[in-house]
């Protein structure tokens, strides 16, 4: 499946977003399959300071809790308080109104991959 | 040959299959310093010397039965209708282990959803998990649920009349954990100092732990307390001993409380030295996942029939492993049930009767003691504060006057000595609706002409 090709890509299956100084981050459409149904979403307070690799919160689906890891260092600027009551949004449009939180970097990213880099990242572990 | 343990020939036959030559190359990479050696066993002795001997010790025992009793300091004796035995000691119920396959586990897990139900509405609370250990362990629960939700507050504040027994194992969950338990004082009312309670709620404070009715005996103007945490930024967690005290007193629940948890043996657990004890826990609805331990939810099948599973387990360790809400996997399951039989023979009417009872009985005997006048060696330590069931006896040689009570066959209290927490020197006394009006005048009779 082809990746947007607007954003970057964690090795952890988070996708951000960079616009100035703002970063929108999420989880991508193959880290949502895996978890099957998304039921709640634990996401920081506005102010929290996030550290690169960092947890940014948690997700937890009918099967599992998995931590959501930071792709880059900033200040939690907003958190999408529209899965406090439709977590499934996650699900439904990963890329969209799924996202998770809008951070202010303070770090330049790194360690990032494109959408072809990603795509060929999911080929090599198996998950086409 | 014995009859029991492994022979030569079995023993020989293991080392020879694990590729040792003796016992002692098997136990060789334990070093010498921290083997015990020869333990100083007494020499065997035969099946029958034995039973004597335990006889013999069981003969050193006072049956509660055969006594006045007026011991509590955390244990209450209550009447339990022996129906509640019964059905406990059935083997669906008495064999039946951890419900985790709701198929085969429907009896179990509709127990403990009801004993929920019952929780919440003692409590005032809106989620009940499937009952912990007991008051203590569900006291650090609630803490380490506090400091969860505000992991920036390293500071439990608790008052200083918190259980010492509690207190104590709060301290040993929350060093390694570098929370800092502060504790507040009484004042001279026997309720928590109020002065002294603002100046500890500082912006460091993750919780207060408030029992009512406290150590002491003392029903705790919760309102004001729960206020003065919410202030604070900290949460209020209500710690109850003594579970029958909800059928009268209105609990945390209804002032805003964030937990309120405790112990609930005196529903249908006998008084027994070492428990088992039964922990209760709820909370409110916003602090649903961060709960600690098991949590029974009703639910339909496939068919549309009525169902009982385990939910939100994603919060606990077989799933969650170390980000778990709690190291707890498990529940007093069946002292919960023991629980929910005699909350449900009781009702709401039953436990507020229980409730009456025991409170009553326990003003008969403070009306009894404050009848002798202030200047007596044995006296009330809170003469005008409310209490429960129990209650607070000043006496500079408690543990004398209670050695001779029981020679009367009287169980006069609880020494506060044996309690530590810097108690006053003295001894509490419970009574409940099991202690009949004769049993209360023996009392009041030995304390006239021993204390």
């Amino acid at each position: 499946m082809a990746q947007p090709t607007d954003r970057m890509y964690t090795k952890t299956h988070e996708w951000v977003q960079v616009a100035g100084t703002e970063a929108t981050v999420g989880i991508t459409q193959y880290a949502q399959e895996q978890l099957g149904d998304v039921v709640f979403v634990e996401l920081p307070p506005a102010g929290k300071q996030a550290t690169r690799g960092g947890v940014l919160g948690n997700i937890e689906s009918v099967k599992a809790v998995s931590e959501v890891f930071a792709p880059l260092a900033g200040e939690v600027v907003a958190a999408n308080g529209e899965l406090e009551t439709h977590p499934e949004l996650v699900n439904q449009d990963p890329y969209g109104k799924g996202w998770l939180v809008r951070l202010k970097a303070s770090g330049a990213p790194a360690d990032l991959m494109d959408a072809a880099a990603y795509e060929r990242f999911l080929a090599e572990e198996g998950a086409h | 040959m014995h009859r029991y343990l492994a022979g030569e020939d079995d023993r020989r036959r293991m080392l020879a299959a694990i590729g040792c030559a003796s016992v002692d190359e098997l136990f060789a990479s334990i070093p010498a310093a921290v083997r015990c050696g020869e333990l100083p066993l007494a020499p065997a002795r035969s099946e029958e010397e034995v039973r004597r001997e335990f006889w013999a010790l069981a003969g050193r025992n006072i049956a509660p039965e055969c006594t006045a009793s007026f011991l509590g300091a955390g244990v209450y004796r209550h009447t339990t209708p022996a129906v509640a035995d019964a059905l406990l000691q059935r083997g669906e119920f008495f064999t039946a282990y951890t419900p985790y396959q709701p198929e085969v586990s429907q009896g179990t897990l509709q127990a403990i959803f009801e004993f929920q139900t019952f929780v919440c509405q003692l409590s005032g609370m809106e989620v009940a998990n499937a009952s912990l250990y007991d008051g203590a362990t569900a006291v650090v629960e609630a803490v380490l649920m506090a400091h969860r939700i505000q992991p920036d507050r390293p500071r439990v504040v608790v008052a200083g009349s918190l259980h010492p027994d509690y207190r104590a194992v709060l301290e040993t969950y929350c060093r390694p954990q570098g929370l800092t338990v502060v504790a507040v004082p009484w004042a001279d009312d026997g309720g928590v100092d109020a002065a002294a309670l603002v100046a500890a709620l500082d912006s460091r404070a993750c919780c207060l732990v408030v029992q009512s009715p406290n150590v002491l005996g003392v029903v705790e103007d919760l309102p004001a307390l729960g206020e003065a945490a919410r202030r604070a930024g900290a949460l209020a967690i209500q710690a109850v001993a003594e579970a029958t005290s909800l059928g009268l007193l209105a609990p945390g629940g209804a002032f805003g409380y964030d937990v309120v948890c405790g112990e609930a043996q005196a529903f249908g657990l006998p008084a027994a030295f070492g428990g088992p004890h039964l922990g209760f826990f709820a909370t409110r609805q916003a602090h649903m996942r961060q709960l600690p331990g098991r949590l029974v939810g009703e639910t339909a099948d496939a068919d549309g029939a009525r169902g009982y599973v385990l939910t939100l387990a994603t919060r606990e360790q077989h799933i969650r492993r170390a980000r778990a809400t709690s190291n707890i996997c498990t529940n007093h399951g069946l002292m919960a049930l023991a629980a929910t039989i005699v909350l449900s023979l009781l009702g709401r009417k039953g436990v507020r009767e229980v409730a009456l009872a025991s409170h009553a009985t326990a003003e008969y005997l403070k009306a009894g003691i404050r009848a002798r006048g202030s200047g007596r060696r044995a006296r009330l330590a809170f003469p005008d504060t409310p209490t429960y069931d129990e209650f607070l006896v000043l006496h500079d040689d408690a543990d004398g006057l209670l050695a001779r009570l029981k020679d009367e066959l009287i169980l006069g209290g609880v020494s506060t000595s044996r309690l530590g927490g810097g108690l006053p020197r003295g001894f509490l006394v419970a009574a409940t609706e099991h202690n009949t009006r004769e049993e209360c005048d023996r009392l009041l009779d030995a304390l006239r002409r021993l204390a």
